[in-house]
């Protein structure tokens, strides 16, 4: 039966409804002005106006990255799209699930050099899951269905879907639910092959230094991930450590858990990545930053490798033994494999195994020279934790140093509360990604840990927070510089620090006043505590001017090229040998 | 950690994809943009129903970035299936060519032997000229276009390789 007749742009707002979202991130414009006519029309969709199409995209990011959803985003055409691009790019490095609808000029002008016609789903090919443009009103609802079926299942990622506008204009009777689309080809494996949980089982019953590496995948498979993981972690009393896309899905309290492990990671778990003999990486990528150098990366493990993208299995690291599957149900079914072969680990050598961990722990890695008259960034992000931990804390975060002193010091029990730009590190995610969180959540307490540097890449949404009253807090490390290239260039660089310090910063605290936010500044470590305790009770948003030490560098820190063992883990501490030429190329 | 096998190989994979506008880009911006090998590259609508085409690529590289090829391509949304048609079993490969050759006398004479030895058909000819055009292997169509060099050749233009598995089994 023929459904009655819509325009195009209540075809797209029907389908979003029908999808089950409630809040859209956007910006108008010409191309797409059909969209916001219907918009106007109706009140199930909430649409949150940003001051950046970048901003808009991380702000989805920030609202799918916490509640599970899938982000949905609107710009126009051409400017839109293309300041949408580096949002996209960043959802895609860390898998997360947002619709993009992008305007686009008329189909018969497309290829014109019409007014704001850009090749939207040229640009966006590479920095996308999938993109379509949609050549007439007919096929519509379909493609935003499946839009939005690919963006959330498997491994999670952008989707963009191209509008042009007289497709908006259009009408059509051809609307179809969700219900009755199903994609052609497109279907992730979920369910792992029960041989290679059995053997999975096998290899681990025989581990005498066993350690499992959890990366966002458990983050991004949903709540029940972190429940299994934790769970399968304490029936055998295996330690756990993560990468820092997947804080939080192992409580940071439990004693099982190591720390981050990587280039800014714990001492105890890089070396246990070093030393260990069965690895189970349950939904992690082994990125660069996390093997460093590979050819010493965990040279004596057998590797299982937990993952719903086969393209990720022996991509970085050759492992023995792949398990394709969503984590949930890999951890079901090996959690119930364990129990049913009976199958128990050598006591003996676990428990000598803890006991070279606990030697390692010993080293309290993190530790820092604390000060009496000038504020430490880690300690800042200690009172920041300490303070903030009794209540339903959300934090985002920059890039840079305060980022990585944000994954050392924020201690997170929960998934789904800790939102940072891993994979593209994009300076200027942080306050965007905030506001994202806080509409999801709007009784929360959201706190953005920036940097003064990355703070001023999207500076502007602090009047989006302004208009829909989000009580968002940014908490700014201030170093004035950016810090974590000054780092590099006083490690790697001879101390020549061309272009890392931040001259005319402006004033953080009118620059809150003027945008109508609370401005706080701490200068002194004995007025931090009460000055963060106002932060918090403020009902309104705050930008929080923290002034801290200029020099501090971030430690533990594995030089670019190095292995696991050659980790610095203080100011004092002197790499063992001068940087390689290979590690002077990494990035 | 196992050692990885720094072998170059040479695999030829046929990709079944949806016929959709752009899936010819994404495929080849897969390989661009990962740094992989195209020695060649032939696609054309196989199934009009379904609307599917078929893609057949050469690609070279160590096992364990075959291994991610495939995967990558397989992980391509309008991707249905892809099968490494070199390590699958044994398979057929082939390739066109058409050639011209300009030449009088006795050039063009040989032209016509050799061309009959690798059993070329001609498919236009003037006085002039000829335009031969021939299937086979690659190599073989590497060495008809060798002997055609000293005989006047102008022109080649080449399909690049389609294959497909031997025995009853579809991809
Ligand atoms: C300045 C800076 C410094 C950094 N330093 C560090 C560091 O010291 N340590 C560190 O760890 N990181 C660090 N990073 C982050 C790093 O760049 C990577 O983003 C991060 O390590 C990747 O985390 P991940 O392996 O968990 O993978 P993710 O990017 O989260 O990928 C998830 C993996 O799980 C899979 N997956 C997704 N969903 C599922 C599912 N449902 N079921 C099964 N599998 C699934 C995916 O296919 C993918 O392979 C740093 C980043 C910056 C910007
Ligand atoms: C968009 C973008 N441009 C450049 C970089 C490179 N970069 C990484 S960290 C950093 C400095 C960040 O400075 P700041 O925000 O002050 O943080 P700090 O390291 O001082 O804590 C820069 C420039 C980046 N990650 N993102
Ligand atoms: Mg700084």
């Amino acid at each position: 039966m023929a459904s009655p007749q819509m325009t195009g742009s209540e075809i797209v707002l029907k389908a979003l409804c029908d999808q089950g979202v409630d809040v859209i991130f956007g910006y108008p414009g010409g191309a797409v002005l059909p969209i916001y006519d219907a918009l106007h029309e109706q009140n199930a969709l909430r649409h949150i106006l940003v001051r950046h199409e970048q901003a808009a995209v991380h702000a989805a990011e920030g609202y799918a990255r916490s509640t599970g959803k899938v982000g949905v985003v609107l710009v126009t055409s051409g400017p839109g799209a293309t300041n949408a691009v580096t949002g996209l790019t960043d959802a895609l490095m860390d898998s997360v699930p947002v619709v993009c609808l992008t305007g686009q000029v008329p189909t018969h002008l497309i290829g014109n050099d019409a007014f704001q016609e850009a090749d939207t789903t040229g640009i966006t090919r590479p920095c996308t899951k999938h993109n379509y443009l949609v050549k007439s009103a007919d096929g519509l609802a379909r493609v935003i269905h499946e839009a939005f079926y690919v963006a959330r299942s498997g491994r999670p990622g952008p989707v963009v879907v191209d509008l042009p506008k007289d497709v908006l204009q259009a009408k059509s009777d051809s609307y179809v639910g969700p219900e009755d689309i199903k994609h052609q080809s497109y279907r992730p494996q979920v369910k792992a092959d029960s041989h290679a949980i059995a053997a999975a089982v096998q290899m681990i019953a025989k581990a005498k230094r066993p350690l499992i590496y959890s990366g966002g995948g458990v983050i991004n498979s949903g709540d029940k991930a972190s429940v299994l993981l934790s769970r399968f972690a304490r029936a055998l009393g295996v330690p756990v450590t993560s990468t820092l896309m997947g804080l939080g899905a192992m409580p940071a309290s439990d004693p099982l858990f190591l720390g981050m492990l990587g280039m800014h990671g714990t001492y105890e778990a890089n070396l246990a990545m070093y030393n260990c003999d069965v690895m189970i990486n349950v939904g992690a990528r082994f990125d660069d930053r996390v093997t460093g150098r590979l050819d010493e990366f965990s040279p004596r493990s057998q590797k299982i490798h937990i993952d719903i993208d086969p393209s990720s299995i022996n991509k970085n690291v050759v492992v023995d033994l792949p398990i394709i599957g969503d984590v949930t149900s890999v951890l079901d079914d090996l959690v119930k494999a364990w129990k049913r072969s009976g199958a128990k680990l050598n006591q003996k050598a676990l428990k000598a195994w803890w006991a070279e961990i606990e030697e390692w722990r010993g080293r309290d890695c993190l530790k820092f020279a604390n000060s009496k008259s000038i504020i430490k960034p880690q300690y800042a992000i200690q009172r920041l934790y300490e303070l903030t931990k009794d209540r339903d804390a959300y934090i985002t975060t920059e890039v840079g140093q305060h980022q990585m002193w944000a994954a050392q010091f924020y201690k997170f029990e929960k998934p789904r509360h800790w939102m940072t730009s891993g994979g593209l590190g994009t300076m200027g995610y942080g306050l965007p990604a905030a506001a994202g969180v806080q509409v999801a959540h709007p009784e929360a307490l959201v706190i953005d840990i920036a940097g003064e540097a990355s703070i001023l890449m999207n500076i502007q949404e602090l009047s989006t927070v302004a208009q829909y009253g989000l009580p968002v807090k940014v908490f700014i490390i201030n170093n004035q510089w950016m810090g974590m290239v000054r780092q590099w260039q006083e490690l790697l660089h001879g101390g020549r620090y061309s272009q890392s310090y931040t001259a005319s910063l402006p004033d953080f605290v009118k620059l809150a006043d003027a945008f109508g936010a609370l401005g706080l500044r701490a200068s002194k470590p004995g007025e931090l505590d009460d000055k963060i305790m106002e932060m918090i009770e403020s009902p309104r948003a705050v930008v929080f001017d923290c002034v801290v030490d200029q020099t501090e560098n971030c430690f533990p820190m594995i030089p670019s090229g190095a292995a696991h063992y050659e980790m610095l883990l203080g100011p004092e501490d002197k790499a063992a040998k001068p940087v390689s030429e290979e590690g002077m190329v990494l990035v | 950690m196992v050692p990885k096998d720094q072998t170059i190989e040479r695999r030829t994979m046929a990709v079944l994809v949806d016929n959709e506008p752009g899936v010819l880009a994404r495929v080849i911006g897969l390989f661009s943009g990962r740094g992989y090998n195209i020695e060649s590259l032939t696609v054309s609508e196989v199934d009009p129903d379904r609307r599917l085409s078929r893609i057949t690529v050469i690609t070279s590289g160590t096992p364990q970035i075959i291994e991610q090829i495939k995967a990558q391509l397989e992980r391509l949304v309008p991707v249905h299936r892809v099968s490494d048609l070199t390590r699958e079993g044994p398979s057929v490969e082939r390739e066109l060519v058409l050639v011209k050759v300009n030449g009088r006398g006795n050039k063009r004479v040989e032209s016509l032997r050799i061309a009959d030895i690798f059993r070329a058909r001609v498919v236009d000819s003037s006085h002039q000229h000829f335009v031969f055009e021939m299937t086979g292997s690659s190599e073989k169509l590497d060495v008809f276009i060798d002997m055609m060099r000293p005989l006047g050749l102008v022109d080649v233009s080449r399909t690049g390789v389609v294959a497909i598995a031997r025995g009853p089994k579809g991809l």
